[in-house]
């Protein structure tokens, strides 16, 4: 039943009855070809591509609560593929090129909004390190412009423009094809694609242990049974560490919690995602109206979905500061997420130490833009048990290499 | 906002700590070979543990170094100790 | 027009009359009103539109739950949007306008969109619009949501004061059980602290109306003050509870009047006491949004506070005795008053502007209906706190169940709705007595929805979720809680689902053949009401967001002229005249620098040269006495953390001179390694940059200008990277031969407090020499001629020692030091590593530029000048195999621009170091 402005029409008419659950709940069967732990937008798109582009039949998603509820309900739903390193930029570019056509491959308008993204520059120095990242970004093919303080304030006016700032805007590095969509559609999508596959999409069951035999790993046990699998998936962000440890190994991850602010709904205030390197913070409006703001990690390893109060006040500190007009608006609510942080904050995608099972982890704060790219290239993992091209750097053995990308370390360290 | 006890210092707020590392790593003797695996596990790896955990923090107005046991799931504090006391 | 005023009554001050316009249309009101209480008490029935149908709303609470009067306001040319009519207190020549209505909220020309409400149901978005592109849709979409307009204008003195407090017992709720309990507390001698919302305390003991423990509701209330007060209690009203945090931190906003900041009051409490009441519960039967459709609790607080009734011809539609209990006092007021039982068939309401509730068979004729559908304990703090809930079947309602370390509850809050039951238990629990039994419960049938009804039954007033989008929800299997919430945005307007989510809970519930408990309920995430951004802001404003750090010698580098700007966390001199001029002036003559940002961090102790050997690259053991030597930090990781000197005092003394920005970083690197894996008895560290200015003169007249400045050093046998000491007058003092300029230089370190009276001095000798002061852009240059790195500017997260051609420790330190193992890994062994190299082109090549082969990055641009000493273009770079392609023709990109450029050794001027000694 195809999603169309026609057959809203046509089901008004009975008063909307005729609509088909999004997806089944089914029972889970004893064994599958690929189970996958976690029921957020990785394992979900995961799901979808191994169904679609493998063909693979006889696959699980297995979700300790309801399919959406980690970090992809949670997020601040920035898109973007701005990046300095050629591997990042061919994952997270892929990523957004996916997106650009999501919502008609998934017959699921996730609102993929490309109403670009701005990176604040605040001095001239740093005017110098945004042309670099310019530079690299068209180099990397990635669609990017170098604005003076002039196109800033074309774009945002609300910005603080005052001479006297504490971090005056220079200018900003743009790109266009970035921007936002809606989160939660996002998982929506995907696992009502995934279930029209074939899909068994499993919510509150949740995994208990991994089954192990002669070293390999051969199936989960659930909160709803055992379940045997020929390769297990983990897509368990903010907790792939006790994964691991129900694997027998550790990763190269931390816990930590990031918040996400949202304010009261107001008539349109901006039309683009801004963020200030400078203050950590950034913003953008939902397309109900209300500012969606996030910031820095917690400075406090965690694994509670709630936040604390020393972030909070840095985070809206910074958008006051970004924003001086905003103080007066009412924050609504606020709330966190748990994520995974590797060294480099970069992903982690590929096998463990522990035959049969595969991970795809380490997204630390930018999982969500990454749900396609991420699902795509680990149900190619998955199904052939090789890497693709694109993901192969993010491979766990980048470690013993020494070959980390580290994106924030690239950007240099000012003076 | 919570509260970390600094052996030297006793209770302040978090923002004067300073999170360093998992405890009880302990580095291996580089004049020695050591395999690429090793290294990148003492560098990189940790058991960041859903619960209870000890880690090494530094209060940092008066530059001390020491390990915190707390849970990472409740937040509860479990409990403080130099951290020389954790060098073989 | 319904709604009047009542004769008398009220905690208003009928003396003061105040003027004010809603919509354009003047209204007066009184002292102590709120914007809703005036425009109900003017008959004022509608007060807004809903935010998908625009729909008609009017005002259905008294307090932070009413879903419905939202306006724009505009006093003294000051405009806050989205402030709740029923918490906005009333001034006097207040303009309000409805929001998201034009013109207005009683003729809105977008409520023609109801009539297409069937096109609309939940979720309607997430199937339509997907051709050809959301984002053509959105925009037109973008100006139909959202509520208020924010206008671009800054409120001045809008700040808000920022309070560290605590106590042993915080009461959050002034109501009949908060003050019981805090008096009961306090006069037991502990330091309690009472917040209360409104302007008054009292909470829900004035819309009761009865006397409590044998005194008026004023009296008592007034005594409870009293006694709390002598007591030595503290009280604050107009107070909100928004947050619980960790380790039991509460945030309080303390209100202070409109376009005021409110107060961000940070409590660590020993324990929390939620006194918080009970909200009232809406009933959900067809039409049940029309304006004249009110909460029964919200109809009494006007009456109680205000003297305002709700209409004149009142049906009450409800499930409990409050209703019982309500009627007397409406029909004093005036009001004729019928009673319907709730539990008892479905209802209807008739027509647009209300006039009379089907229910039960019956046509009763009214113009205002008041729901009570039960109650809703306050819990919101409770889970912050990570308290659990549990069902109570009697009252149909969550309640506090296993408590948070440090927290209880009380009275309405904790479902115990008898008042003297409250009172009793507030007294027993404020000790952290076991509360004594409820003698009175006040049971509550739970109400559930007609789910069969084809007719329009609201969930979520402010946000248009009707019965029929948690039916499609359910259908379409969104049936976990935040599925439901999240498809058809049921409790994610600004009132939070204050009074929606119960009811859409009971929806989900019945539909699903489930008990509530088990269909779940929604996670409650702070602010417990809306609180102004700026409440967080407090301190942290402007310069002191992230202050600077300011040199001693600041007011002299003014009276210089100095342009200063911000360096790695200083304000700095960047120039004082003219870069070139002064570059020049230092090549030919001599110039005087401020360098007293760079880092002196004393490293000291018996084991002080072996720790060193330890956290530095370079072997700095073998370092004699009187000398200096330039080294690198590594991170374990092998990368360039930081590079400078060390100077030995004695054996068991150095002083680590690292980069300016890095001081802090490099402690607490030292420190950490220090206490964790060396013997923290045996080699200290001490920051002393803060202690102490360093000057340096540098340039061919150097030696000149100190013979002259006479600081007591044997400047004939001063080579160069030793140090000697010396005095200023009586100020004993440091010189230091190290070069960032590849001139003869000294760098003189002192007492801050003489720094003033040094650089008179020294800036009168080197002007006597044709010098004068140089800023950091001048020796930005300079340094670059010679092809010395600036950390983190000339290298990045990549580069390792031997990328900048220092590789002999990495292959022949024998003792183990920080990063060691990092820089054998696979990676660090490539040839093809980013190495440090120089640039020659004809033209200035930008910094940030990239070094192509095709389209593939193999380096980039790091510093460029046009070097005033050489009189052409230089720069620096960090280019693949660099080391070995000194001589090669190069291709610079920038934004899709190609430059030829020739790879040469990264020192330009004198590498043999002549002019080191000249």
């Amino acid at each position: 039943m195809a999603y169309s402005a026609f057959a809203l029409l046509r089901h008004a008419f009975n008063g909307h009855n005729g609509w088909k659950p999004a997806w089944r709940s089914p029972k889970p069967q004893a064994e599958y070809d690929i189970v996958i732990i976690g029921g957020g937008g990785h394992g979900l798109a995961t799901a979808y591509y191994l169904a679609k582009n493998h063909g693979v039949r006889r696959i699980a998603v297995l979700e300790k609560g309801w399919l959406g509820g980690g970090n992809t309900g949670r997020n601040t739903t920035t898109i973007r593929s701005n990046y300095f390193y050629p591997e990042s930029a061919a994952l997270y570019d892929l990523s957004v090129r996916l997106y650009e056509n999501l919502s008609r491959e998934l017959n699921y308008n996730v609102m993929f909004s490309q109403r670009g993204l701005m990176f604040l520059v605040h001095s001239e120095p740093e005017m110098e390190i945004a042309a670099r990242t310019v530079n690299a970004m068209r180099l990397n093919g990635v669609d990017a412009e170098l604005l003076d303080r002039d196109a800033v304030r074309k774009r945002a006016p609300v910005l603080n423009f005052r001479d006297d700032a504490r971090y005056p805007i220079h200018g900003g590095v743009f790109q266009g094809r970035a921007g936002t969509a809606r989160h939660d559609a996002v998982a929506w999508g995907y696992a009502r694609a995934a279930d029209r596959q074939g899909v068994d999409i499993i919510q509150n069951c949740e995994v208990t242990g991994l089954l192990i035999e002669n070293g390999i790993c051969k199936g989960v046990e659930t909160s709803k049974g055992r379940i045997r699998a020929g390769r297990v998936g983990g897509a368990v962000a903010g907790h792939s560490s006790v994964l691991a440890g129900m694997g027998g190994f550790q990763l190269p991850i931390q816990s930590y919690a990031l918040q996400a602010f949202v304010s009261e709904p107001l008539k349109p205030v901006i039309d683009t995602v801004a963020f200030s390197p400078a203050t950590g913070t950034y913003f953008c409006q939902s397309d109900k109206g209300g500012l969606v703001i996030g910031g820095a990690l917690d400075r406090v390893p965690s694994y509670g979905q709630r936040g604390n109060m020393p972030v909070q006040e840095q985070v809206l500190s910074g958008l006051i500061e970004m924003a001086p007009a905003l103080a007066k608006v009412k924050l609504l609510r606020h709330w966190a997420g748990n994520v995974d942080v590797t060294p480099d904050s970069s992903p982690l995608i590929g096998p463990t130490p522990l035959e049969g099972l595969f991970i795809n982890c380490g997204w630390g704060t930018g999982g969500f833009k990454a749900i396609p790219a991420g699902g795509y290239l680990f149900a190619h993992l998955l199904a052939t048990g090789n890497h693709h091209a694109i993901s192969r750097p993010f491979d766990l053995d980048r470690f013993a290499r020494g070959a980390l990308i580290d994106e924030g370390a690239a950007s240099g360290i000012a003076h | 906002m919570q509260q970390f006890p600094c052996p030297f210092c006793g209770l302040r707020d978090e923002r004067e700590f300073h999170f360093a590392a998992e405890a009880g790593k302990i580095r291996p003797d580089t004049t020695q070979p050591v395999s690429d695996a090793d290294w990148a596990a003492y560098l990189h790896n940790r058991k960041n543990p859903k619960g209870e955990t000890r880690e090494v923090w530094i209060h940092t107005p008066c530059a001390e170094v020491f390990i915190l046991k707390r849970d990472t799931l409740s937040m509860a504090v479990l409990g403080c100790e130099p951290l020389r006391k954790d060098i073989p | 027009m319904t709604g009047f005023r009542t004769p008398q009554g009220g905690l208003i001050d009928r003396s003061k009359p105040l003027e004010f316009t809603f919509d354009g249309r003047s209204y007066s009101g009184f002292q102590g009103d709120t914007l809703a209480s005036a425009l109900l008490a003017n008959g004022v029935r509608i007060m807004g539109r809903s935010f998908k149908y625009h729909r008609p709303r009017g005002v259905w609470g008294a307090w932070f739950d009413d879903p419905n009067a939202i306006f724009d306001v505009t006093l003294n040319g000051r405009t806050l949007p989205n402030c709740a009519a029923t918490t906005t207190a009333l001034i006097d020549g207040m303009q309000a306008r409805a929001v998201n209505a034009f013109p207005t909220a009683k003729h809105d020309l977008k409520g023609v969109l109801d009539r297409f409400h069937a096109l609309m149901p939940a979720g309607f978005y997430y199937k339509t619009f997907i051709w050809p592109n959301w984002h053509l849709f959105e925009g037109m979409i973008r100006k139909m949501a959202g509520l208020g307009r924010l206008d671009g204008e800054l409120i001045a003195g809008y700040q808000s004061a920022q309070h560290h407090d605590r106590c042993d017992l915080l009461v959050v709720g002034g109501g009949g059980a908060g003050l019981a309990a805090a008096r009961h507390a306090a006069e037991a001698g502990q330091n309690v602290l009472l917040i209360e919302d409104h302007p008054a305390l009292g909470g829900g003991l004035f819309r009761r109306a009865l006397p409590v423990e044998g005194q008026s509701p004023a009296d008592w209330i007034a005594a409870q003050q009293a006694a709390i007060l002598a007591a030595g209690g503290r009280i604050l009203t107009g107070t909100t509870a928004f947050g619980v945090f960790d380790h039991n931190m509460v945030g309080l906003a303390q209100d202070h009047g409109f376009a005021k900041a409110p107060s961000l009051w940070r409590i660590r409490a020993r324990r929390i006491l939620m006194t918080t009441g009970a909200l009232e519960r809406p009933v959900t039967f067809a039409n049940n949004d029309r304006p004249g459709v009110m909460g029964l609790d919200g109809a009494l607080e006007y009456l109680a506070r205000y003297g305002v009734a709700a209409g004149r011809d009142i049906a009450v539609l409800s499930n409990n005795t409050f209703a019982t209990a309500a009627q007397p006092l409406l029909e004093q007021a005036g009001c004729k008053v019928t009673l319907l039982d709730a539990t008892r068939g479905p209802a209807k309401a008739i027509g647009k502007t209300l006039r009379a509730v089907d229910h039960n068979g019956q046509r009763i004729a009214c113009d205002t209906l008041l729901v009570s559908g039960g109650r809703t304990p306050v819990v919101h703090l409770w889970r912050h706190a990570g308290g659990k809930l549990d069902w109570n079947n009697t009252i149909s309602a969550f309640v506090p169940g296993h408590a948070p370390d440090g927290m209880a509850a009380a009275g309405a809050a904790n479902g115990t709705y008898d008042l003297d039951d409250a009172l009793s238990e507030a007294r027993a629990v404020a000790l952290n007595h076991a509360a004594p039994p409820a003698r009175k419960p006040v049971p509550m049938p739970l109400l559930q929805p007609d789910t069969n009804s084809n007719t329009r039954q609201w969930i979520d007033l402010q946000h248009d979720v009707t019965l029929k989008d948690i039916k499609l929800a359910a259908q379409e299997n969104y049936v976990s809680v935040e599925h439901l919430k999240r498809y058809t945005t049921l409790g994610m307007a600004p009132d939070q689902g204050k009074t929606a989510n119960m009811a859409g809970l009971a929806a989900m519930a019945q539909l699903q053949g489930q008990s509530i408990p088990e269909t779940g309920t929604t996670t409650f995430r702070p602010p417990f009401v809306p609180v102004p951004l700026e409440l967080y802001h407090g301190a942290r404003r402007g310069q002191l967001f992230n202050p600077l750090k300011r040199l001693p010698l600041e007011n002299r580098h003014r009276a210089a002229g100095a342009a200063l700007g911000e360096y790695g966390g200083w304000l700095r001199p960047a120039w004082y005249s003219d870069i070139d001029a002064e570059v020049r002036m230092a090549r030919n003559h001599v110039g005087l620098l401020d360098a007293t940002p760079l880092g002196k961090i004393e490293v000291m102790g018996p084991d002080a040269a072996k720790f060193l050997d330890f956290v530095y690259y370079n072997t700095i053991a073998t370092l004699k006495p009187g000398h200096i030597r330039y080294g690198f930090m590594l991170t374990e990781g092998g990368i360039v953390f930081d590079d400078g000197v060390v100077a030995r005092m004695d054996p068991n003394r150095f002083v680590i001179s690292c980069s300016s920005s890095h001081v802090a970083g490099v402690t607490a690197l030292l420190e950490s390694w220090r206490q964790d894996g060396n013997d923290p008895d045996r080699v200290f560290i001490h920051d002393t940059t803060a202690n102490w200015a360093t000057l340096t003169i540098t340039g061919p007249q150097a030696k000149p200008v100190m013979q002259a400045l006479d600081l007591g050093v044997d400047l004939a046998g001063f080579a160069h990277m030793t140090w000697q000491t010396g005095h200023f007058h009586d100020t004993p003092l440091r010189v230091a031969r190290v070069s960032f300029t590849g001139d003869t230089s000294f760098e003189i370190t002192l007492p801050s407090a003489q720094a003033e009276p040094f650089w008179d001095t020294a800036l009168q000798l080197v002007q006597a020499e044709n010098g004068g002061p140089i800023g950091i852009e001048a020796v930005s240059h300079m340094r670059a001629e010679k092809g010395f790195i600036i950390i983190g500017k000339d290298t990045d997260g990549e580069t390792m020692p031997h990328d900048l051609g220092f590789s002999i420790p990495r292959r022949k330190k024998r003792a183990a030091f920080v990063g060691d193992r990092s820089l054998h890994s696979e990676t660090a062994n490539r040839p093809d590593r980013r190495q440090l190299v120089g640039l020659r082109s004809d033209t200035l090549l930008p910094t940030g530029a990239h070094l192509v082969t095709g389209k593939r990055s193999i380096g980039t641009v790091t510093s460029s000048y046009h070097s005033p000493t050489l009189n052409h273009p230089i720069a620096l770079a960090l280019l693949e195999n660099g080391a070995n392609r000194h001589g090669e023709a190069i291709t610079v990109w920038h934004m899709d621009r190609e430059i030829p450029a020739t790879v040469t050794a990264p020192c330009f001027l004198d590498p043999k170091g002549d002019r080191l000694d000249a």
